[in-house]
């Protein structure tokens, strides 16, 4: 099992969700979160004073899977959340060393 | 009604104003009539400027500050206005327009606001009872600390604002505002103000720098983000001042008369065009025109607007104006750099815009001399600069300007009243 993690454009989450959801996904976590990459922040201007904004405000989408779902997830999330232009976000991918379904008791693959 | 065709100067109307001030003698209306349209427009014109200072002043500068230190902030406005009120009543009034003693102050002859009543003055304002004068007189040394109020925001105890407020407006405004208005020496030598270029923003710009100066600069200035926490307040304060000049300017003809539609023309076109011109700059400068810049711009248009709204036509107002959206801009961008805080830019915006206008007079006004304007720009911001500075590290060494670094770091709201504006 692999936990996907995508850091994403808040504005792309919907067409990502849907995405996911039209490839067999059935649940995943969103969080809204705030860091930086290359695209670095952004400057705000205050009667000529500049604050530089350095995290910006992003999505992180977690989504729990079999191993073999995760080339088409990891294809279908690049897809749906690219832009082409810098800020786009970044998908870590991490192994699951377990998973419990807690209404059932459910363990493994199952209870993804 | 010729003068009011000629496109920069109002001479006819500025002579007689001259004349009036010169010899204190009123020949064209018989003394003692009051005239209803006069009073009803000082009347209106009082409560435009009511609503300058409260809601006006108080949402400007409200939106202007962080979040921890609103209400903080807004209830500055208020509480001078109360305090002042009282100061006025009892010593403010006749300080200033009181029988000139020396070309410096007012005598006490209205006291307590004694003899202050339905008869108009034959000099002041000879249609409305004298009441009404100083009622619409009041709002003006309310509005001046006030506005410097916004040089030590986010930093200050209440009490001692307060103790400054008070102090201030017996100490430095009633002289100053005494030598223009009160035929004190800076208008017996031909220096005009209108309506409080010098008395009230040149004299609020220089304080304020002395508040920066003793005060100090905000914790973690230039290094924490300190950004406006509510521009929406910032425009609908700055709306409710151009609102409230209307009257502040218009009112200062001291008459329902062609006087005041001249000033409330030259208020509205310098502060377009200020607000223009600032946006312009901006835009060029940094690359966006921003909200901030258009209200900042007007307010700076406001200002400027003051020193001759009455003495001015149109095209010397828009020449004014677009001179003020640039001049104070790069003032409050020379600011940043050379590291004082006056946090809402009091001198940026109402001292360069003073300072400007009261030149736009001696350049513009039929009977204005630049030299007079200068030379009354300067000794009214030396005094008021010496004045506060003096109050300042009074009101310091007996019960502290500045709130501890834990208060400053929590904010005004809470630790002065314990309140929040937003909860």
């Amino acid at each position: 099992m692999k936990l996907v993690e995508a850091i994403i454009k808040p504005f792309k989450l919907d067409e990502v969700k849907d995405a996911l959801l039209e490839i067999g996904v059935q649940g995943m976590t969103v969080t809204e979160v705030k860091g930086f990459g290359r695209q670095k922040g952004h400057k705000e201007t205050y009667r000529g004073q500049e604050y530089t904004i350095e995290f910006v405000p992003k999505v992180k989408i977690e989504v729990a899977v079999q191993d073999g779902q995760v080339p088409r997830v990891l294809e279908t999330i690049s897809r749906a959340a690219k832009t082409g232009s810098i800020g786009d976000g970044k998908i870590f991918v991490r192994d699951l060393s377990a998973a419990v379904r807690i209404r059932t008791g459910e363990t493994g693959e199952t209870a993804l | 009604m010729s003068e009011r065709r000629h496109w920069v100067s109002r001479g006819a109307i500025t002579g007689l104003w001259v004349t009036v001030c010169a010899t204190q003698a009123w020949a064209g209306q018989p003394e003692g009539s009051v005239d209803s349209g006069d009073v009803a427009w000082i009347l209106a014109a009082s409560a435009l400027v009511v609503g300058m200072i409260i809601p006006g002043l108080a949402f400007y500068y409200g939106g202007l500050v962080r979040s921890k230190n609103v209400i903080s902030t807004m209830v500055q406005a208020f509480a001078i206005l109360c305090v002042v009120s009282v100061v006025w009543l009892v010593c403010g009034f006749t300080l200033v327009f009181g029988p000139d003693r020396g070309g410096v102050i007012g005598g006490l002859d209205w006291a307590l606001l004694m003899d202050v009543g339905a008869a108009p003055h034959p000099v002041y304002a000879p249609a409305v009872p004298l009441e009404a004068f100083m009622l619409f007189q009041l709002l003006f040394a309310a509005f001046t600390p006030a506005l410097i109020a916004g040089a030590f925001a986010e930093r200050i105890k209440f009490g001692a604002m307060l103790l400054f407020a008070a102090l201030w407006s017996v100490l430095v405004y009633t002289p100053i505002a005494h030598w223009l208005w009160g035929n004190g020496w800076l208008a017996r030598i031909g220096a005009l103000d209108f309506a409080g270029g010098a008395v009230v923003h040149v004299s609020a710009g220089f304080s304020a720098v002395a508040c920066a100066m003793v005060v100090g600069k905000r914790r973690g200035w230039r290094t924490d983000y300190m950004a406006p926490h509510n521009l929406p307040f910032i425009l609908l304060g700055a709306g409710l001042l151009w609102l409230g000049w209307f009257g502040f300017n218009g009112g200062s003809a001291r008459g329902a008369n062609a006087t005041a539609v001249g000033a409330v023309t030259v208020t509205h076109f310098t502060a377009v065009s200020a607000a223009l011109a600032w946006m312009l700059a901006e835009w060029k400068h940094r690359g966006k025109p921003t909200v901030l810049g258009v209200a900042s711009g007007a307010v700076a248009g406001l200002a400027t607007s003051t020193a001759g709204a009455g003495m001015l036509g149109p095209l010397a107002a828009v020449a004014l104006g677009i001179a003020a959206g640039v001049c104070s801009y790069m003032a409050i961008v020379w600011k940043g750099k050379i590291g004082y805080d006056d946090t809402l830019d009091v001198m940026g915006t109402h001292g360069v815009g003073g300072m400007l206008g009261m030149l736009g007079v001696g350049f513009f006004a039929a009977h204005g001399h630049p030299a007079m304007q200068i030379l009354a720009v300067v000794a009214t911001g030396t005094f008021s600069f010496l004045g506060s500075y003096a109050i300042l590290k009074l009101v310091d060494g007996s019960i502290g300007l500045r709130v501890t670094q834990e208060e400053e770091s929590t904010g005004l709201d809470l630790t002065q009243h314990n309140e929040r504006a937003y909860s």
